[in-house]
């Protein structure tokens, strides 16, 4: 597995990005961890003569927790996901999800700019971010400009980014109430077989508001709206699971790969997505 | 001379057998010290790698590799033309069929080399890979053996006469054009006849789906010619470097002495390093034409797609007994998918291994075995996967069975096991389909397991388990999985057992250094198993000269002695064996020596430990130590100067280890998902030389056996496309996976062997797949399960739940 020659570069900031990508267009890409793109360029399947290093850029790296909103830097690691204690405390359910992600070799490379840039359908942060209703900021030639997570995602490796701008910071409203990432997999360095990311707030008994979204059950993540309007005012009681449940299938679209058949992946998508539920309501 | 030291003492200085004595192999492997084929590199060492079919079956029109030679730092691409006059296109399997070294003329499986790259580095052969450009023609593709046997598709046109005959295979006649052989044992009448008239049969047919033993370090070899004295020497991943000598003699032509194979540190084999690979004859040849060092080594994808799968064994089976469960007779059946050749690594006269140890630890009077081997458009191998030859497919076989007759008996499946074994007093027994078990006590090894796990305990708690999942209170069910294997390993005897020809005896060469140290080196070779630390310990007890002052050497044909290699646990059993001979050669002259240093009658001094010492007169002593000495040092009469032995041992039997495994494993009905609550394993495999290096080779393959039971396989789509070729989808447990094991032992010296030792590093992955197996499908007993075919992954799990109707 080697992958074709390349040429590369190491710019130091993002005028030097910007230049690359505009002078080689389709031919040039940006790297940030490389644990997505270098697999795919091995396989001969992603073919990159340009390779551009992030790491150098700066300006990247870091997270902001403030009062009513978050923001993660492009080249924000996994790893340092994990270890953020204000982030952990601000919103858990970054973490829990990060948890899940690969090993903590994998970890300590990938970054959430290149989990979410990459519009793999298996990556977990894509559908993080939109139940958490993240905005990307992406900066071009043109400037920058804010796309929001939910109509981020066009198909599988198709996304609103185009191909001369890059992801530069993730922005997240500080998320409030119960939460959970419910993953199922294989083995550990997995992507889902089906996984929920759920968060949920209440008001006495009944839930106010809540937001859900699916990965790798369809080409894209899935934001399912409806699921959550089936939850919305009940009491989160077992109709109202199974309405969710039934709203979130009507959204999916799952392909038969090695993890199974469309049937059992459409079922255990509805039994992570009632677990998510669960969990998060015995935290709201 | 005062002894300040106790005898105690003396024993643990020497860190002999039974000791734990940490393995000598860790520094380097630790610290990355290791020295793999990949780490060899040679002043102008170039590589070589192949292009390979995309697809399962296909003529090949043509080749064409102009523009491969353009690319930069290509020297050249060797095709089956290339090879042709040289003989070399094609090469002799191991199981007596031929195989291709690049296509001629057609591809048989997905992966199949075509064409060699040669290049000055691996960056540029695969670029040049990409510049070879490949006319096929698509053929129809067969991927299930039963279609095989019926369709017209001749995949081996190489095999059939021109009149459309079909001429007979290595292992006899062939019934039709995709057919490689039929393989009988036992009695076929008389088994029918015990069936027909039974009180209870209990049938079943299940599927041992194709796994791959996927060792960490891929297959690989560096090939250098050397024109000026013509020697050829040959680096590489070898189970049986000796065997791999004579093989390359035999096909090349070149002068066996004239050949120095090497297997320097190899990071697992598995039985996937035991074969020829096209890979080593090309880049002998690559050597040979450019005059220089080649490389090969394989990717991962490579090895999984290519080099050796294991299993791949589709089984029916019967089974009968009285009503009380008496087993009174077994049959089974095998259609065996070998792929597209005949590629399988047993001993010439076993074309389905030792399938025949079928009927297990249990004593069956009437038995019969029928193995149909068929073609198809699969990666060629057939190998013993962490096992004895078929050892894991026969033991799965006969633990399968034994649970299924106890569904059918409505019986414990413990108890029908205890009922039927063979009892310690009827050993040796020779079973019905041949085999002469050499020794064993099962029942104490039974009972032990059983009292460990508390199993009545564990019964009662699946009770309740399945009457809460009744009452809706829990959505998990337990299973209990139950084993009791018996393994035969140690081939073998030279009376039956041979590989091309080769007798498969192993050998051990012990030089005693004048300061009291030695080495000695072995026919086999390790690949992870620890022989520098236990092969070490043997001798230690054998010479009395402590094992740190023992270095085991092994893996370099100039200086080992001729061995068939490592693989189904025949190391201690047969080198093992041959090391304690050849010690014991070394203890015959150093009696003399030290009798004379004493000036005493040779039968007037008795060894102790480390020592001779005059019989009677415990004081008056000659170290080994001092007799090494006195050997190189003094003329002693009648007595040749030196201390060096060798002995070939040509083991008189197999060895018999056996064991008893059972998990408690928890089932998420609505996932699928299996959760291992605990495991416990019960080993005897004879005399321990070291009991840390068996626990770690009880772990080792209890994992195999968890990925294998639980998700492993090599997949194809009707196209023949491998799924599975990368460990993305390819499952190796990590520690994550892997629950915690609880080891124990029973000691069964085998009575044959020089040291009772019977081998051990293939048991647990033997007993292992069934075990964890048996545990899901117990889970769905009380649902009316009787049988589902692994890998038990998620998917599987659920569906079985699904189909019994336990998500309504
Ligand atoms: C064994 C293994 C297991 C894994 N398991 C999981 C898993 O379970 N879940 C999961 O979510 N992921 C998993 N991953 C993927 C891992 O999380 C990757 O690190 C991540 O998907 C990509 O991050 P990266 O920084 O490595 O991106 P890269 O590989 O560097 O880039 C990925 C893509 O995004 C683009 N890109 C990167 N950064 C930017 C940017 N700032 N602006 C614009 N485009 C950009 C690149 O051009 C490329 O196309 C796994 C990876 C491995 C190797």
């Amino acid at each position: 597995m080697i992958p074709a020659a390349f040429e590369y570069y190491r710019p130091q900031d993002m005028a030097g990005v910007l230049a690359i990508l505009e002078e080689h267009g389709d031919d040039a890409r940006v790297m940030a961890g490389g644990h997505s793109l270098i697999p795919m360029m091995k396989l001969r399947m992603a073919d990159v003569p340009h390779l551009i290093d992030l790491q150098d850029v700066g300006g990247m790296s870091d997270i902001d927790v403030g009062t009513d909103s978050i923001t993660i830097g492009a080249l924000v690691t996994q790893s340092d996901i994990i270890d953020h204690a204000g982030l952990a405390a601000a919103a858990p359910i970054l973490r829990e999800a990060a948890l899940q992600i690969a090993d903590p070799q994998v970890r300590y490379m990938g970054t959430v700019g290149g989990n979410v840039a990459n519009g793999d359908p298996g990556n977990d942060m894509p559908g993080l971010m939109q139940c958490l209703d993240a905005t990307f900021t992406v900066v071009g030639a043109d400037g920058t400009r804010d796309i929001p997570a939910r109509e981020f995602y066009e198909a599988a490796y198709m996304t609103a980014r185009e191909d001369d701008e890059v992801l530069t910071t993730v922005t997240i409203p500080t998320p409030k109430g119960g939460w959970a990432y419910e993953k199922q997999k294989r083995k550990i360095g997995d992507y889902a077989t089906a996984a929920a990311a759920v968060q949920i707030t209440k008001d006495g008994d009944t839930c106010s508001s809540v937001s859900i979204a699916m990965t790798n059950l369809s080409d894209t993540p899935i934001y399912s709206e409806a699921a959550g309007a089936a939850l919305v005012s009940t009491t989160v009681d077992d109709a109202a699971l199974k309405a969710a449940m039934a709203a979130m299938l009507e959204d999916i679209d799952p392909t038969e790969d090695n993890r199974g058949p469309v049937a059992f992946k459409k079922h255990v998508a509805g039994v992570i997505l009632r677990r998510a539920i669960e969990r998060a309501w015995s935290r709201a | 001379m005062k002894d300040e030291i106790t005898r105690e003492e003396r024993v643990d200085n020497l860190k002999g057998m039974g000791c734990s004595r940490k393995r000598v192999e860790d520094a380097r492997f630790t610290q990355g010290k290791g020295n793999y084929v990949d780490d060899i590199k040679l002043d102008g060492m170039l590589f070589g790698d192949f292009v390979r079919s995309p697809y399962a079956h296909a003529r090949i029109k043509n080749i064409d590799t102009s523009a491969a030679l353009e690319v930069p730092g290509v020297l050249a691409v060797l095709t089956a033309a290339d090879l042709e006059p040289l003989g070399l296109h094609w090469m002799p399997t191991l199981a007596g069929d031929k195989q291709m070294v690049l296509a001629d003329g057609k591809v048989l499986f997905q992966g199949q080399e075509v064409a060699f790259v040669v290049a000055e580095d691996r960056f540029a052969a695969a670029d040049g890979i990409e510049a070879v450009v490949v006319d096929y023609e698509e053929l129809p593709v067969i991927v299930d053996p039963f279609k095989a046997l019926q369709s017209d598709v001749v995949l081996r046109e190489d095999l059939v006469a021109e009149d459309g005959t079909i001429p007979d295979g290595a292992h006899g006649p062939r019934k039709h054009p995709n057919h490689i052989f039929t393989w009988e044992a036992g009695d076929k009448a008389p088994t029918e006849e015990v069936i027909a008239n039974a009180d209870v049969v209990a049938e079943e047919s299940m599927y041992y789906h194709r796994t791959h033993p996927c060792p960490l370090e891929t297959c690989g070899c560096v090939a250098s010619m050397d024109k000026v004295n013509g020697k050829l020497t040959l680096w590489g991943t070898f189970q049986a470097p000796h065997a791999i000598r004579t093989i390359v003699s035999l096909i090349s032509g070149i002068e066996e002495h004239n050949i120095r194979v090497i297997s320097p540190d190899i990071g697992g084999g598995f039985g996937n390093k035991v074969g020829a690979y096209p890979g080593y004859v090309c880049s002998v040849v690559a050597s040979i034409v450019t005059g220089k060092p080649v490389k090969w080594v394989e990717d991962r994808m490579d090895n999984l797609m290519t080099t050796a799968f294991a299993r791949d064994y589709w089984m029916k089976g019967k089974i009968s007994a009285t009503k009380d469960g008496k087993i009174t007779g077994l049959q089974c059946h095998v259609t065996a998918d070998h792929g597209g050749f005949d590629a399988c690594a047993d001993p010439t006269k076993f074309p389905a291994g030792f399938m025949n140890i079928c009927t297990g630890s249990y004593d069956i009077p009437t038995a019969y075995l029928e193995v149909d081997g068929v073609y198809t458009n699969k990666a060629p191998g057939g190998v013993s996967y962490r096992c004895s030859f078929r050892v894991t497919e026969a033991v799965y076989f006969i633990e399968r069975m034994v649970e299924v007759l106890a569904i059918k008996l409505n019986m414990d499946a413990a108890e029908l096991r205890r009922i039927n074994f063979i009892k310690k007093e009827q050993f040796p027994y020779t079973a019905a389909l041949g085999w002469e078990y050499d020794s064993g006590d099962y029942h104490t090894a039974w009972d032990k397991a059983l009292k460990a796990v508390d199993y009545d305990g564990l019964r009662k708690e699946q009770a309740e388990r399945v009457a809460a999942f009744k009452r809706g209170e829990t959505r998990k069910l337990m299973g209990i999985g139950l084993s009791f294997f018996t393994e035969i390993v140690g081939a073998g005897p030279v009376k039956n057992c041979d590989i091309l020809g080769l007798g498969m005896f192993d050998s051990c060469e012990i030089r005693i250094h004048p300061t009291g140290s030695a080495i000695a080196r072995l026919g086999t070779i390790s690949q992870g198993q620890g022989h520098a630390t236990t092969f070490a310990q043997i001798l230690a007890s054998e010479i009395g000269l402590p094992a740190d002052s023992i270095t085991i050497e092994e893996g370099d044909t100039d200086t080992a002695p001729y061995g068939l290699g490592t693989y189904g646990s025949r190391s201690t059993p047969v080198a093992g064996a041959a090391t304690a001979m050849a010690g014991r050669k070394i203890r015959a002259k150093a009696q003399m020596i030290a009798a004379y240093l004493l000036e005493v009658h040779d039968n007037d001094v008795e060894f102790d430990v480390d020592r001779f010492a005059v019989k009677g007169a415990p004081e008056k002593f000659k170290t080994m130590k001092e007799i090494a000495f006195a050997a190189y040092n003094q003329a002693i009469p009648g007595i040749e100067p030196g201390l060096e032995a060798v002995s070939y041992y040509d083991p008189p039997n197999m060895t018999y280890p056996f064991g008893a495994y059972v998990c408690v494993m928890d089932i998420d009905v609505d996932t699928g998902v299996p959760e291992i609550r605990r495991f416990y394993a019960l080993d005897d495999c004879g005399t321990r030389i070291n009991p840390m290096i068996i626990e770690g080779q009880v772990h080792g393959g209890l994992t195999e056996a968890l990925a294998v039971a639980l998700g492993q396989e090599i997949a194809y789509d009707d196209m023949g496309n491998c799924k599975t070729g990368t460990l993305m989808d390819f499952f190796l447990p990590t520690a994550w996976e892997v629950p915690n094991y609880e080891t124990d032992f029973t000691v069964t010296p085998s009575p044959h062997h020089p040291i009772g030792a019977k081998g051990v590093g293939e048991s647990p992955h033997v007993g292992g797949v069934p075990c964890f197996s048996n545990a899901v499908q117990d889970a769905f007993r009380p649902f009316g399960n009787t049988h589902t075919n692994m890998p038990h992954d998620h998917w599987r799990i659920w569906k079985t739940a699904n189909e019994l109707g336990l998500h309504d």
